[in-house]
């Protein structure tokens, strides 16, 4: 049988909103592009996150947030990757984060942030040109 | 060390990372993942393997979220493997059984592994038996397989679990369900979850009444529990009873074996006392002397000699 390589995607909603419309269309959207989608519901500690990533062995994790503490959880969430040697792993959000916050939230190495309105083909193609290499 | 190798160790020390990797290697069937396999192969035989099928929006992720807990209270550690299905049109496939488990997911006692079908036929992924193996050799002492959304003839869980629960919920059409072929016959022990609902005795009894027909013959009667899986009503009676099976099935492994170590000692014994009577005999008689000289001269071979003598002594009698 021939192998081939599927990408495994986490879509993770960190923090206490209970908004998740907006992470079910991006999954199912990604699971129409031939991804296996992850989604772990709400409510979700940067340490369930990145525990679920690890054991799922994904290679791209997407963090819906509308509450407004991406500030608080996202550098947590990015400290957790790093610390549990996630290395080889992509990181995205969306959801209501200011413009003035995205160069910070970059610079913690989330590749990219996608406010609302994005239609979810970006997305997808965005998926699609920075998934990781693995060795 | 190479790469596998690495993996295989860590996956022997109970690393998560490791396990993670190695599930999908044997999910994305590799030139590397026969070797991962047998390398890992003989450390396996230990975890308790329990399936966990029935329709969906019976409940079973729910209840396997309970059913875990009550293990991590005794102590045991548990593997899970949730299977939902590809979409046969985009390949994609929304993994959603871990929602009902998260807050489970940083217990470090407990890996929980989404899979998808793959478009694999039977309830469960070609890849779940292996995965299986990895989080047995991991250490695991219970490994739970939740099967997609199943009712019907979905049954290759068969071939993956030691024990397995049907987990059905009322309203759902469960007696007409229920005589339909396969679920009824793999089921070792049935569940009525929801069982807080109305109608929840009404299934409790239609199933009852055709379990009663499949288990005539049966060394285990497959016993009928009522679960809540919300408020977790019933589940230690759940817990109780797949234990029990497990006793169940390490006795009648016990006597399977008893029986062959029997006939095996038997065996021994009549080569041993058979033969030594008729060599006895035939020194008496003097043929044994007749027959080894007519070996020594190479006029027989020993096996006709021997062949010979048993025609003369039994077949003919028969």
């Amino acid at each position: 049988m021939q192998s081939k390589r599927k990408i495994r995607i986490l879509i993770a909603k960190p923090g206490l909103d209970s908004h998740d419309r907006g992470a079910k269309i991006v999954a199912r959207a990604l699971r129409d592009a031939g991804m296996e989608v992850i989604y772990t519901g709400l409510r979700q500690t940067p340490e369930q996150i990145v525990e679920t990533a690890l054991q799922e062995d994904v290679d791209v994790i997407g963090l819906s947030i509308l509450s407004g503490a991406h500030k608080a959880l996202f550098p947590r969430i990015m400290e957790l990757v790093k610390q549990k040697g996630l290395t080889d792993v992509m990181v995205f959000a969306g959801g209501i984060i200011p413009e003035e916050d995205i160069p910070e939230m970059k610079k913690l190495g989330i590749k990219e942030i996608f406010g609302p309105g994005t239609p979810t083909e970006t997305i997808v193609q965005f998926v699609f040109e920075h998934i990781p290499k693995r060795t | 060390m190479t790469k596998i190798e690495e993996i295989v160790q860590g996956v022997l020390n109970g690393d998560r990372r490791s396990i993670a990797r190695a599930i999908t290697i044997i999910e994305n069937n590799t030139a590397e993942t026969q070797k991962l396999i047998a390398s890992i192969y003989p450390h396996t035989g230990k975890a308790h393997i329990i399936g966990i099928t029935g329709p969906g929006g019976s409940g079973k992720s729910t209840l396997i979220e309970k059913i875990i807990r009550k293990y991590r209270q005794r102590g045991k550690t548990v593997g899970v493997i949730a299977v939902d299905p590809t979409s046969p049109f985009t390949g994609g496939a929304f993994l959603g059984d871990r929602i009902r488990m998260q807050e489970l997911s940083t217990d470090q006692g407990v890996f929980i592994r989404s899979m998808a079908t793959r478009n694999y036929m039977g309830g469960i992924a070609k890849a779940t038996k292996d995965a299986v193996k990895v989080l047995d050799a991991a250490g695991k002492d219970i490994v739970i397989v939740e099967t997609v959304g199943a009712g019907q003839s979905e049954v290759e869980i068969i071939k993956v679990a030691q024990t397995i629960v049907v987990i059905c919920a009322p309203g759902l059409g469960d007696e007409i369900q229920a005589i339909k072929a396969g679920m009824m016959e793999i089921a070792d022990i049935f569940v009525v979850n929801k069982a807080d609902r109305e109608n929840a005795d009404k299934a409790l009894m239609d199933i009852q009444a055709m379990l009663q027909l499949n288990n005539k013959e049966k060394a285990w009667k497959t016993p009928i529990l009522k679960t809540a899986a919300l408020t977790g009503k019933g589940v230690l009676q759940l817990v109780e009873k797949i234990e029990e099976h497990k006793h169940f099935l390490e006795k009648e492994l016990e006597r399977k074996r008893s029986r062959e170590k029997a006939e095996a000692e038997l065996t021994e014994a009549i080569k041993e006392k058979v033969a030594a009577s008729i060599i006895e005999n035939l020194k008496r008689e003097g043929k044994f002397e007749e027959f080894l000289q007519k070996i020594l001269e190479k006029e027989m071979d020993p096996a006709s000699a021997a062949e010979t003598i048993l025609n003369e002594k039994f077949r003919k009698q028969v």
